[in-house]
Parts: structure tokens; sequence; C-alpha cells
């Protein structure tokens, strides 16, 4: 089995009593230690052939343990999201409809049933977030996000993240991703993506109509607010249906159910 | 009228994973073309064509998910550019919609497209040239069963002067011979028919058989291993040799065929690919037969001279990575917790000749296909992050620990398969 081992706050330690350019170095060496991004993606020695955990150990060499985020920021936190959502993104990257190459050549061979299983799986499992990343980005810039996370633009007819990704931005089963626990550069990445058409949904792509209106600015803005954002736990996605949205969003048909 | 098979230049092409497929089916031959539509033989003949594209893999070059099936649309890259896979669903504008048997007949047995133009022999047709005129009749009633798809075709992209489709003729002089195959000599029919499925329709040897400067096959070295046509994946012999089959049973042989895996390891990167989407799918019968004749090939490769011997220092520090990065998955003996995680020690693609495909399964890791016996696979980080010279230093202590001595591994070898 794997365990999930926080790297964060537990292992924040320096050592008093050191020459001062040592301390200072070590002092930032702490400080580094308890950012959330030291998160360590490791795999325990521990995995047992044969269980799910082991299976997916091509995946959470990136991404984490237990899919808990890599740690830099450029591989996303997979563990908790819903699982259509995850599904679709396998999908896509198999097909080469979401461009990674390394993901695309892993998945290539595998089938649809067993794609929503790795998901299923990621989607089950419940860890702790770590804090929010101290944010550099002015109060301008924060507040500017903060207002079109919550509100949207309606003079401009942009809708505002909450209303599909859920009030508490957790997004919604099966196929709406939480906002939260996502690192700045992840989240504007990919809305970047989109606006540049090299990341797309299911049709039809209500996410791609609703980038279009966004300016690099808008994207700035929102990715640095949402990313500064406390996680609460329990951090769960909203169950299906529970509300409705503004936009048509396209459907990944989930194996063994029916389109509608 | 844009048509299906315009495959240019010459083809290393062919070599890519996709191949293996083919097969079958000399012998389920019995319907004909001449059978009435929605006759019980013309669905016997359908079944049959069905059948045959799978053991030929036709979808490996011409399904690109997440479009259609046979529409064509995967890309073939190789020396000469880059060819698509063209449409072949009945759509009249884009595929094969307007072709009769005749004319699908002579793209298989001649090489060539309805107007006479040569195809670029990406398709492989050097192989599917010593195919039964029933069988290419039961694949054409297959194909114009499926639904129209209207997709266009997406053209290759050829440097100069392979785009120039008249060179082939000059190429087809040189290299092509309607009817041509690898002789069979024997009088039993389940090795003639293993032929026919390696040979022929499953064209192994579009992969498996070294290819001269011109993208030719040198059939007097048919199926003793090739780098494939991107110049990346090896297709490790297949011939009697050491580093071939000799040590495969004819049950090892077929439980890879059938499951991505067996004692000598798994089947990785193309050859996944040919086993997800076609091998896994054949009968018994044809698998034992496709066995019984790769164990009929002869030990072909003349002795090499021994190796030169790995370098301290790299194995040192292979070492220490494998400790590091391989060994709770692989053993610290390299014996691996098989069928899940592939014993290192003993491992066909760890001691081939060429160091190719360990080197890309530690760079791109990877997962066996998932097939009806093996439906959740496990999968192997990429280890991507590593540098060339870790890379190399680890490639060269796995083949060269543990009963394993194939040489050492040169950093240079690593950077092109990034």
């Amino acid at each position: 089995m794997i365990r999930f081992r926080p790297q964060w706050p537990l292992r924040c330690a320096g050592k008093p009593g050191a020459p001062r350019t040592r301390r200072f170095g070590t002092a930032l060496l702490f400080l580094a230690s308890c950012m959330p991004w030291a998160v360590q993606a490791h795999t325990s020695e521990e995995v047992v052939p044969g269980t799910m955990a082991a299976r997916v150990a091509a995946c959470t060499h990136c991404h984490g343990a237990d899919g808990q985020a890599g740690p830099d920021g450029f591989y996303p936190r997979i563990a908790g999201k819903p699982a259509g959502y995850l599904y679709a993104q396998l999908l896509h990257f198999r097909d080469g409809t979401r461009n990674y190459e390394p993901m695309r050549y892993l998945l290539q061979g595998l089938g649809n049933q067993y794609l929503f299983d790795i998901a299923q799986y990621f989607a089950d499992l419940r860890l702790p977030h770590a804090p929010p990343a101290r944010t550099t980005a002015p109060q301008a810039l924060l507040e500017q996000g903060r207002s079109l996370a919550i509100n949207g633009d309606t003079a401009r007819g942009v809708p505002a993240c909450a209303a599909c990704h859920g009030n508490a931005f957790t997004g919604m089963q099966p196929h709406i991703p939480g906002l939260l626990g996502l690192s700045r550069d992840y989240l504007a990445a990919q809305l970047g993506a989109w606006r540049t058409g090299l990341r797309k949904a299911t049709a039809p792509d209500c996410m791609a109509k609703v980038v279009e209106q966004l300016t690099p600015h808008d994207i700035a803005a929102v990715s640095a607010w949402l990313a500064a954002q406390p996680v609460p736990e329990p951090y769960v996605a909203a169950p299906a249906n529970s509300f409705s949205l503004p936009i048509e969003c396209g459907v990944t048909p989930l194996p063994g159910t029916r389109q509608p | 009228m844009k048509h299906p098979f315009r495959f240019r230049s010459l083809s290393r092409a062919m070599r890519r994973a996709v191949p293996i497929a083919c097969a079958t089916l000399a012998a389920v031959v019995s319907a004909t073309s001449a059978a009435a539509p929605d006759s019980p033989r013309a669905d016997d003949q359908i079944e049959t064509g069905r059948y045959l594209a799978i053991a030929a893999n036709c979808a490996g070059c011409h399904t690109a998910r997440p479009n259609a099936p046979y529409a064509g649309g995967t890309a073939l890259p190789t020396g000469f550019g880059t060819f698509y896979g063209p449409n072949i669903t009945p759509s009249r504008e884009h595929g094969i919609g307007t072709w009769s048997a005749d004319d699908f007949w002579q793209a298989m047995h001649l090489g060539k497209a309805p107007d006479g133009s040569p195809l670029y022999p990406a398709f492989p047709y050097p192989q599917y040239t010593a195919m039964s005129r029933a069988d290419s009749d039961a694949l054409y009633a297959y194909l114009m069963s499926l639904p129209a798809i209207d997709t266009p075709n997406r053209p290759h992209e050829l440097r100069f002067p392979y785009d120039q489709r008249w060179l082939l003729s000059a190429w087809r002089a040189l290299y092509f011979k309607p009817g041509q195959a690898t002789p069979v000599t024997t009088d039993d029919a389940d090795v003639q028919r293993g032929h026919y499925l390696v040979e022929v329709a499953g064209h192994c040897t579009a992969c498996h058989t070294p290819r001269n400067r011109w993208g030719a096959t040198d059939l007097a070295r048919s199926l003793q291993g090739a780098v494939m046509p991107d110049s990346k994946w090896y297709a490790t012999p297949l011939s009697g040799d050491a580093a071939g089959l000799a040590d495969w049973s004819e049950d090892d042989i077929v439980q890879v065929l059938r499951t991505g895996f067996s004692r000598h390891g798994t089947a990785a990167g193309p050859m996944g690919e040919v086993v997800s989407h076609s091998t896994q799918y054949l009968h018994d019968t044809d698998l034992r037969a496709m066995a019984r004749y790769l164990k009929t090939l002869p030990a072909a490769t003349p002795a090499k001279p021994p190796r030169a011997a790995p370098d301290d220092a790299a194995m040192v520090t292979g070492a220490r990575l494998y400790e590091q990065h391989c060994a709770s998955c692989h053993g610290a003996e390299g014996e691996g917790a098989p069928p899940h995680w592939p014993a290192l020690a003993g491992n066909a693609s760890v001691k081939a000749p060429l160091a190719n495909n360990v080197v890309l399964s530690i760079l791109k890791g990877g997962y066996s296909p998932t097939t009806a016996h093996t439906p959740q696979p496990h999968g192997m980080p990429p280890f991507h992050a590593l540098s060339d010279s870790d890379v190399a230093a680890l490639a060269t202590f796995v083949r060269n620990s543990w009963g394993n001595a194939a040489g050492p591994v040169n950093p240079h070898q690593v950077t092109p398969l990034r």
C-alpha cells in the first residue's frame, strides 16, 4: 500500500546555534520546506503488485504518491477530482485532443474501461490539502480575480467561475472539477491553452466559449486569486445535478452508462 | 480524385509497429466475391474480412482516435517523411467507395491505385502481394460493409525527392515482384498457415526485417530484427538466434501475442499496440500456427565478436540509480514480480542486440496493453528527468547484470531517442 506522507509542515526543522550565514541558509531551507510545493512526489517502496496503487505507479511518479500533486506545480493534484472529469482527461490525452506527449504515450494501449477504473481510483482518494502558496500578486489583481470568479462580468457576458464550478468552487459530480488546491501556474496555463485552442473539452466546449472572452489580464487575475484560496475540508464535489449550468457543456459518456 | 492507398515513398515505414497483425485466413476463404449481398455466404465473407482486418491490424494505420474506425489519419513517421494512413471506409469522395473488388485486388496484389499509379510501400503491399484473391475479396467486402465516413485524407509530408511519385517506378522495378513472399518449405498445413499469417497478412516482416537505404526489406535477412522506420524502437529478431526466439517455446510466443506478456518480457511500444489491436483477438489455432512457423526459422546471425566490456564507473552509477528508481518493482536481482512487473534478468528487450528498447522504456515508461486477459495492466513511470548519462549508466547496468551481457550504452545513444 502507498501511504500518504505529508512533507509539510511536519518536516520543517532548523538547527539553532549555527553560524549566522549558515543560519540564514538554513532559514531559507526551512521556509522552502514549509511551502506547499515542497510536497514530494515519491513512490513508496511498500507498493504491492496486483493492487491499483501498484498499477498506477506510472501516474503517481509525477502526480505524487497519492495523486496529491507533483512538487513544482506542473503536475496537478488528481486525488479527489470527479471521476468523470478525470476519465475525460485520460481519453483526451490518449487520443491527442489534450496535448502532452508523455501522457499520450503512457495511455496509448489502454482501453476506455481501464481508463475509467484509473479515474475512479484517484477520484476516491481523500487527502488533506496543503495550505495555498503565499501569493505575490498585487492586491488589485487579486480583487479583480475574486470578482471574476464569484460574480463574472455581466457587461462582457463572462459567467462567474462559480456558476459552473459551484459557489465553493468544489465542482460538481461527475464531470466538473473543483478549482481550489491548484497552482497559479497550472491554472493560468490551462486557461491560456484553452484560449489558444491547445486544450479542448468535450464538445460543445463551454470552457472555450468562456475563455475566449477573457483577456490575458483576466487569466492572470483569476488564476492568482483561485490559487491563493485555502481549501475548505472536506473538499468534495457537489452531488450531480445539484445546480444548473448557465451554458451548455459537452458530457463524456462514462463506460456502462448511456448518453442522455 | 484522391484515393486512399496513395502512400508515397519507399518505405521503411512499414516497419512500424503496426504490423504484425495480419492474418489469417487463407482458409476461411470459402466465401467468394460472387456471393449475393445479404446471403449467408456474403455474411461469412464479411466476417472473414473483419477477422483479416484485425489480423492485418489495418486499424493501426487507418484509424486515428478519436475518429471513426478506418477513416484514416494515423501518422507514420519515417526517414522519408511522414505518411498519413488514408480513409478506407466506403466514402465515395474520400474513401474507397468507388473502388471495385478488382481495384482493391490491384492495390493489394500489385500496389497500384485504380488509375494505375504506383502506391507508396508504406502500405505493405510488398507483403500483401502474396495474399489470396479470396482473402482480398473478403477484406474488400468487409470494408465496404462499414459506414461511409467522409473524413478527408491528410496529404503525406515527404521530403524531396521522395515526394516524386514517379520515382516509385524505379523502386518497384528493383525491389517489388508481385506475388513474392519468403519461401516456405514444408507440407505441414499448420506451419504454412503460420507463414501466411506472419509473412503476408500480419506483415511482421515490415518491422522485423532489415531494410536497405531505399526502404526495401532484405528478404535474405527476413525477420532478423531491425530498427523501426521512426529510428527509435528496435523490432527484435524473430529468427532462431539467442537474441531471437531460440529460448522461446511455442507457448511463450502464443502467450505474448495473446496477453502482451511472457516470461521473456512484456510487449512494449509499437508491439504493445499490435497486441492491443490485433493479435489478442486471433484464434488460438492461428496464434499456435504463427508460433510453430516462427520456431522453424533458423538462427541466421553469425556469431558476433564479444561486445565491449561495460565501464566500471557506469556500472557503479547504474547500480546506484537502479537501487534508487527501479529495484522496488524490478527487484534487487532483476527478478521482477511477473506477470505484473517484468523480470529484467534474461528479458529479451533488455539484452537485445540494440539498446533502443530499454532506453526508451526508461525514458517513456509505459503500460503493457489492456487485453481480455489483462484488463488492468501495470504501468512503469517515465524517467525522462534523468540525464542522458544517467540513463546510459542505468541501461548499461541492467544490460550487464544478473547474467545479462549485452554490452555498454553510450549517452550519445540516448539523446536521439528522447
